[in-house]
């Protein structure tokens, strides 16, 4: 009999993530995947899992779950509390869960999503390569649900270590390069958006990080045709509100992209209201 | 043309929207022939998306201008029996100044060829109408158009792979399935691919 992961609690929105679909974006397929892809490498990495095994990334309240089978289990990206049977669990190390163990991930307190890796990973159907949930397009798994038995794969090797990641929480300063539009906007659009502070819209999602702050002003005004886009891109619609690309971002767009932020890890992680800053100009 | 840094590891390629589909295939058969490692080779409009480089050379790239496009080879064909009924079709005539059975004859006489994909897996923008039969989008987007169905917006032909809100102007529809995971490769309308809208 395979051995399931049981969702008792599925939360706001738990998805199965893995390092997504690359490579179809010329068919309009987005890549997906974990939005902080080096916390599901490291929860992978203390669960004894190849770096691109599926496992679950929750939003802001966490999830609950059995192990009829019991295994080992690995919790990193947002602050939260792991139970595992009601027992507090370490977060920095892989952990025990005997058979029929409830492991509870609680709200979290710092950051916006956890990682949870399951020793053997999580067995769903990949879709063009891939397990993970896309929610712009709707390829890969459903969202998980309260009562879903999610197959896990086969251990492939015994727990791990990783190494420490970086300190979450606090002002969120996100590196950036120029362009491929920042001609389209005014010189001082490009300077109010090195030099001021922009909020994280509670309207973000995976797609990608609404932001508020300063109108970013437009000098060139006509419609830009429809180009590809990448991971990170800084798109600026008609009402001159930053929206950042996380993994599930359309493929083309026709909004002029003012520049990329070049690691969305920490953005990934930024709580609605919480502030971002960007730093550069590297063209 | 013009070369143009995006982020890290990606680079733009803008020329003009006839050049794209050969600036397109060049790349692929280089990255084919293990000349150039990148993940993604995306077409636009008027540009050509290179990302996941891991040295984004743009000298390099920029010494790589493909053949004119009159030297490109037409891609595969593919035909798509298409129901011309589509709740549309009549404002369409109107803004085409025909009758809507000369619409018809336009549209299934039109050799398309698949520009780029986007909105949607499976979603290719189709050029081969001239300019003055472009059409605009509707003000108000339908909320829910019906997989298969045949629209224009812009100067673009476009067939919706899955249902889903939309704004193009539908003129017919069509059985065919565009998008199949399970089918390699999934987008039936993959860019490079010349399209015949035909009567089903």
């Amino acid at each position: 009999m395979t051995a399931v992961l049981e969702v008792v609690r599925a939360g706001a929105l738990t998805t199965v993530q893995d390092l997504g679909r690359p490579g179809y974006a010329h068919l309009g397929v987005p890549r997906s995947g974990a939005l902080d892809a080096p916390a599901l490498r490291r929860a992978n990495a203390l669960a004894g899992n190849d770096p691109g095994a599926a496992g679950l990334e929750t939003t802001l309240t966490g999830c609950a779950f059995r192990l009829p089978s019991g295994g080992v289990i690995a919790v990193t990206g947002a602050t939260a509390l792991v139970r595992v049977d009601g027992v507090p669990a370490d977060p920095s190390a892989p952990v025990p869960v005997p058979a029929g163990g409830l492991v509870d991930v609680g709200r979290a307190t710092v950051g916006v999503r956890s990682y949870v890796a399951v020793a053997g990973g999580l067995a769903v159907p990949p879709v063009l390569g891939s397990r993970a949930t896309d929610t712009l397009s709707g390829l890969g798994p459903a969202r998980v649900r309260d009562g879903d038995r999610l197959p896990l794969g086969p251990v492939v090797s015994d727990p791990g270590t990783a190494a420490p990641p970086a300190a979450l929480g606090g002002s969120v300063r996100l590196p950036v390069r120029l362009g491929p539009r920042d001609g389209w906007f005014t010189t001082a659009a490009v300077e109010t958006l090195l030099t001021t502070a922009y909020t994280v819209s509670p309207h973000s999602n995976r797609v990608g990080a609404r932001l508020a702050g300063a109108a970013l002003t437009r000098a060139d005004a006509r419609e830009l045709p429809s180009e590809g886009v990448v991971l990170g891109a800084v798109q600026v619609p008609a009402d001159g509100q930053p929206l950042v690309f996380l993994a599930d971002h359309p493929t083309t767009g026709g909004y002029p992209v003012i520049a990329v932020v070049t690691d969305v890890t920490a953005l990934a992680q930024a709580r609605p209201g919480s502030t971002v800053r960007f730093h550069g100009p590297e063209r | 043309m013009h070369i143009r840094s995006v982020g890290a590891a990606a680079l733009l390629i803008e020329c003009p929207a006839d050049e794209v589909e050969a600036w397109r295939s060049e790349l692929w058969r280089r990255r084919s022939a293990g000349e150039l490692a990148v993940a993604e080779i995306v077409p636009g409009a008027c540009t050509v998306l290179l990302d996941g480089l891991a040295t984004p050379d743009a000298g390099l790239i920029a010494g790589w201008a493909p053949p004119p496009p009159a030297g490109t080879t037409p891609g595969d064909l593919v035909a798509i029996p298409t129901v011309y009924d589509g709740p549309d079709l009549a404002a369409v005539a109107a803004l085409w100044s025909m009758p809507i059975p000369m619409v018809i004859d336009r549209l299934t006489e039109t050799e398309f060829r698949v520009a780029f994909c986007g909105f949607a897996p499976g979603f290719g923008y189709l050029t081969g109408l001239p300019p003055e039969l472009a059409v605009p989008r509707l003000a108000t987007p339908r909320t829910s158009v019906p997989a298969g169905s045949v629209g224009l917006a812009g100067p673009y032909a476009g067939i919706y792979p899955t249902s889903s809100p939309g704004g193009w102007q539908l003129v017919g529809r069509t059985e065919v399935t565009l998008f199949d995971v399970d089918r390699d490769p999934p987008a039936l309308l993959a860019p490079g691919t010349t399209v015949r809208l035909v009567r089903a």
